[in-house]
């Protein structure tokens, strides 16, 4: 039996009907429907990144109202001024376990501090007191050991500072300092 | 005839409708980065009025989608 198939007006290749394969009137595929619905589809999902996106910022917003609820950490003692050497280094975690702080002796009474996560990929940093550096060996960023402000490599902003106090011979961690520049 | 020029119509309008989602997704994509770089680095006050923003883009988008399935009824 001779059965005549209709196809769609527009097929892939723009030949006439009679000119297609057999499979393709089979398998009848209309191509600007086809691509019509992939244009809605793929706005469909570009739509739902546009909310993954809003999830995004509003993660952003949550971390820092429970970052403020933990903001008033209390003072918290590093070590004793006679542990720490001059062109020594501590290091020590705060305000939470997880947050490793570099301490340094840069004179017989100055000490810095600074968080020991490079602001680039967080690698730990290392003290390098003689050479009044900080150093991330994981992608040579450099800082300044006097501001943490960067010198060299891609870390564009500077390492948090943590405010010390020195009570009684006792050196204490009482807050972190973010700063842009 | 009629249902092909009707089809040529909805493309065009889904191409335009997919350009103006794609800007507004691009711009959700730097406020994001823009804000996480502010907020690591201690500035704060961006964060809300970013999220807000990001928030409004969302609702052009969806309000976008909206009309193409209004067409397409």
């Amino acid at each position: 039996m001779d059965k005549k198939i209709s196809l769609p007006v527009i097929t892939p290749d723009g030949r006439p009907p009679e000119a297609q394969p057999k499979w393709r009137h089979d398998f009848p595929i209309d191509v600007p429907e086809a691509d019509y619905v992939a244009r809605r589809d793929f706005t469909k999902f570009m739509v739902l990144t546009s909310f993954a996106f809003v999830i995004g910022q509003f993660w952003i917003g949550l971390k820092r109202a429970f970052r403020r609820e933990s903001a008033g950490t209390s003072a918290q003692r590093i070590a004793s001024v006679a542990a720490v050497p001059v062109g020594g280094a501590v290091s020590f975690s705060f305000p939470k376990p997880n947050d490793a702080c570099l301490l340094m002796r840069t004179g017989t009474d100055d000490f810095v501090a600074y968080s020991a996560k490079c602001t680039h990929l967080s690698c730990a940093v290392l003290p390098d007191v003689k050479n009044n550096a900080l150093r991330c060996p994981c992608h040579n960023g450099l800082f300044d050991l006097a501001t943490g402000r960067p010198l060299a490599g891609p870390p564009s902003r500077p390492l948090p500072r943590i405010r010390i106090e020195v009570r009684k011979g006792e050196i204490f961690a009482t807050a972190v300092e973010e700063r842009m520049t | 005839m009629n249902r092909d020029s009707n089809r040529e119509q909805l493309s065009t309008v889904i191409y335009g409708i997919l350009c103006i989602v794609l800007i507004l997704l691009v711009l959700q994509l730097w406020l994001l980065s823009a804000t996480m770089n502010a907020y690591l680095g201690g500035d704060e006050s961006i964060v809300w009025p970013a999220a807000w923003a990001s928030v409004a883009c969302f609702l052009l988008n969806a309000g976008l989608l909206w009309q193409v399935f209004r067409l397409e009824s």
